[in-house]
């Protein structure tokens, strides 16, 4: 509220900013309106110069590696295609020799697959969830980051989804879950749950990449092979940046942001619920639901600044992904981290303080024993650490945050490999105690599923612009509109933004995200 | 039949609950109809397997709703009319009894647990599993006892509740079941079972001779098949022809009971005995009947006394052998016995 009072006061009617910018950026504002907005925007007068050389520029980085390929991505890339092609053979052998080629066994009867499953799942709530929630507060500095948060999302989906199907003893039969699926199964949930939100994300993801491809197919004719301009064509949908398009895609975008966080929180739902359902020791747990569901949102704030330091340094987006960035998102990171760790805390001390049978043989395996490396790993490799990196103000560099980040990550997969195995591994009847160490298959299968991660996410960057291209320039002219309005009012360059601007409760972004709550 | 709505099982939580259900079963099959065989959630699929047990009265399946309507005291029904096997009108509610006063774990004779190699023998159990286990207990005295394991048959059983696809279900006799044909091996329902009961074919299992041409039945599950989750089902394709489960037929010291809640009667294959009465009277116990899942198996404690093990035997219980090694010894004694007689 405090930033926003001096604008408002400026301008007539408090209610005027609102259709005042709507009504510029559709009349006279072009710089959404792709195509022409060197020309029209110089012609009008109205932006300085800048802004039309600063998109240029912002252009010409994010539709670089659309057209230049290094030799560094072919080897990269070859790499990749590599080890998952290694994953298939692994896979081809366990589907020729059963599940027996795994460390599985009647006792531990999962093992890495669903480690794994659980893990991408959790990380994709990078994205869509995250994504959403800056829209939906419109924290302005989200702009250059939204893309690679939704890409997360879709490609750990589909690496998350195959897990659980690389892991069923007859994948032969997987549509016998359609043909006969029973609603009481927390199978038949995450199946439901899941789809439902790879499809909401594919959505989230292309509704605000078609302005991007429009440009795709207006700037690159030419440049590109045929194939590939046509794809632009298509999946541009015709897109000319005209207000009416303008109006319905920021209400298509508005209305899917507001539907994939309820969907987002079911996926990890249900996803605990799979463990939660059961009367085993260890999952046998009412916080299942939020524990998760926190976790992946932590995992997943790690995966986005993660990717967003590889592509800042590769694509060279320093320009536009800068430390306010890393620091903003990093301060999200903490926030998990502690609401995390409180769970963690909550989860085992109610558990260690009366120990109970079961659970007094688990913690000690966790903690003493034979989980001691991983769980503590995660413990302090994985949370308290991060907390520390990034609370600690001499630390906070975008190193240290981004060190944080990968810890987080490692800490993360191996919290939910402690989850998963240690508790089947618990006995059920009397020392009946099992073992359980993955197998060649399913170490070559879980690289692979990492690196299909990977290669998915190089090949979606060198077909579409990894960088919102056409929001970061509305944010932009957003800046710009406001800095006329309130013309001495100063501060729109957001240099004295304060810190808690990272939660988007500053000004710039309540007036500019107005455009996509009008329809 | 007269002693429907009396109290079969013994051990304290379960009194009167298989008589209430004996008494509303037929309330809830009366009026719920034609119910499908499972509901839409765990507590639902109970009522719906209900509907269909319900008909063969005293099926034990009680639902907090049952529990209620027993309160409001229903009318002891009438002694449900005979029907065939099958049909939703079954005759039988099957429950094993395990009396450990009997059970040495073979060791005084110096064979693997009997109960387990017949079961072995009589399913060409993979090779890894052991559908019948026998685990020894030790007390806390420095004693110890045997006690075999097979599937609990639960009446609320976890398993059936989380099966994605249906696979696992209950029959009109109350015992679980699993259609290896549409099992997808999600191995869900193994991680929901309390008590381990349930094996995976890891790999390809090894099939006896000429079971490619036998017709495989839920009740029979032979050929065995890869990527499917298999468990004991009681011998349901023996129970049905009036037998006894290989295991009750294979234990040398008859501790193994089969019991018929309807009829409320066990036996083990040597005496008969009024199976309310013989639970209560022994004290026997569920496994971890703490979790809800109100087993159909229930353990009379011992330590096998009754046939001479002392409480400190520290003996093992031998690993039983598969029904490969088991074929063998058959065909040799076989051999070695006409032999005999030949040269006789």
């Amino acid at each position: 509220m405090r930033a926003i009072r001096p604008i408002w006061g400026k301008t007539a009617a408090p209610a005027a900013p609102v259709a005042a910018m709507v009504g510029a950026a559709a009349a006279v504002l072009p710089v959404p309106a792709y195509p022409r907005a060197d020309a029209s925007g110089a012609a009008a007068g109205i932006i300085p110069t800048g802004l039309a050389a600063r998109t240029a520029r912002l252009e010409a980085a994010v539709l670089r590696p659309l057209t230049h390929t290094s030799r560094t991505w072919y080897v990269w890339t070859g790499f990749l295609a590599l080890a998952v092609a290694w994953g298939l053979f692994a896979y081809t052998v366990q589907l020729r020799r059963g599940l027996a080629v795994t460390g599985m066994r009647d006792v531990v009867i999962w093992g890495l697959y669903i480690t794994n499953f659980v893990f991408f799942i959790g990380i994709s709530h990078a994205g869509t969830l995250i994504s959403a929630i800056l829209r939906v507060s419109h924290a302005e500095w989200r702009r250059p980051v939204t893309r690679m948060a939704e890409v997360i999302t879709v490609v750990a989906l589909m690496v998350g989804a195959a897990m659980p199907m690389v892991d069923l003893g007859r994948p032969d039969r997987i549509v016998n879950l359609l043909r006969y699926g029973q609603v009481g199964s927390p199978i038949i949930w995450d199946l439901v749950s899941i789809t439902t939100y790879i499809t909401g994300s594919l959505i989230y993801l292309y509704l605000p990449l078609i302005p991007d491809i429009a440009r795709c197919r207006d700037a690159l004719r030419g440049l590109i092979p045929t194939w590939r301009w046509k794809l632009y064509s298509v999946l541009a949908l015709s897109w000319q940046g005209t207000p009416e398009q303008h109006r319905r895609l920021e209400r298509g975008i508005g209305v899917m942001m507001v539907l994939i966080i309820p969907i987002a929180i079911s996926v990890h739902t249900v996803v605990s619920w799979i463990f939660a359902m059961t009367v085993r020791g260890g999952w046998n747990s009412t916080i299942f639901g939020p524990y998760f569901v926190v976790g992946a949102i932590f995992s997943g704030i790690a995966a986005i600044i993660t990717v967003m330091a590889i592509f800042r340094r590769v694509y060279r987006l320093e320009a536009y992904i800068t430390e306010k960035h890393f620091r903003y998102l990093s301060y999200l990171l903490l926030v998990l981290a502690l609401i995390y760790a409180y769970f963690t805390i909550a989860e085992y001390i109610t558990t260690g303080y009366k120990l109970a049978e079961g659970e007094k043989h688990l913690l000690e395996a966790l903690m003493l024993g034979e989980f001691a490396v991983p769980f503590w790993t995660f413990a302090i490799g994985g949370t308290l650490v991060p907390i520390l990196l990034i609370a600690l103000p001499w630390t906070r560099t975008i190193t240290g945050m981004v060190v944080a980040s990968v810890l987080v990550n490692i800490g993360m997969w191996l919290k939910r490999f402690v989850i998963v195995v240690p508790s089947l591994e618990l006995p059920l009847m009397p020392y009946e105690w099992g073992v359980y160490w993955p197998s060649w298959v399913e170490i070559s299968i879980t690289v692979a599923a990492f690196a299909g991660f990977a290669l998915l996410f190089t090949l979606f960057a060198k077909l579409f612009p990894i960088v919102s291209a056409w929001e970061v320039a509305e944010g932009w002219a957003v800046e710009v509109d406001q800095g006329l309005a309130a013309a001495h009012g100063g501060g729109a360059d957001g240099a004295a933004a304060p810190v808690w601007a990272a939660l988007g409760v500053d000004g710039h972004g309540t007036e500019s995200g107005s455009n996509g709550n009008e329809g | 039949m007269v002693e429907i709505g009396s109290r079969p099982p013994g051990t304290p939580a379960a009194p009167g609950r298989a008589g209430a259900s004996g008494e509303t079963g037929e309330t809830s099959a009366a009026s719920s109809g034609q119910l499908s065989r499972r509901g839409l959630f765990g507590g639902t699929g109970v009522v719906g397997a209900a509907a269909v047990a319900g008909m063969a009265a005293a099926a034990g399946v009680v639902t907090w709703l049952e529990d209620r309507e027993a309160e409001a005291a229903a009318p002891p029904p009438s002694p449900p009319p005979g029907g065939s096997a099958g049909t939703a009108q079954a005759t039988r509610q099957w429950v094993l009894v395990f009396d450990l006063r009997k059970c040495e774990g073979c060791v005084t004779q110096d064979k693997p647990p009997q109960c387990a190699e017949a079961c072995n023998a009589e399913h060409f159990v993979p090779a890894g599993q052991q559908w019948l286990r026998v685990f020894r207990v030790e007390a806390p005295g420095g004693n110890s006892y045997f006690m075999p394991r097979p599937c609990m048959q639960c009446e609320n059983a976890p398993c059936l509740n989380v099966c994605p696809v249906a696979a696992t279900y209950r029959n009109a006799e109350g015992v679980i079941l699993i259609d290896h044909n549409r099992c997808i091996g999600c191995r869900m329902c193994m991680a929901a079972c309390p008590y381990g009961a349930r094996s995976f074919n890891w790999s390809e299992p090894e099939n006896p001779p000429g079971a490619t041409f036998a017709q495989y039945r839920p009740e029979y599950p032979v050929p065995h098949r890869r990527g499917t989750v298999e468990k004991c089902m009681l011998c349901a394709h023996r129970t049905k022809d009036g037998k006894l489960p290989a295991c009750a037929a294979g234990c040398p010291m008859n501790a193994v009971y089969l019991g018929d809640l309807v009829e409320d009667s066990a036996t083990n294959g040597k005496e008969v005995v009024k199976l309310s009465r013989f639970l209560a009277e022994n004290g026997a116990f569920r496994l971890k009947e703490e979790l809800g899942t109100r087993p159909r198996v229930w353990y009379v404690r011992g330590h096998g006394q009754e046939y001479g093990r002392p409480v400190d035997d520290r003996r093992l219980a031998k690993e039983p052998r598969a029904w490969q090694e088991l074929q063998k010894e058959q065909k040799k004694e076989a051999s070695s016995a006409s032999h005999t007689t030949h040269m006789g």
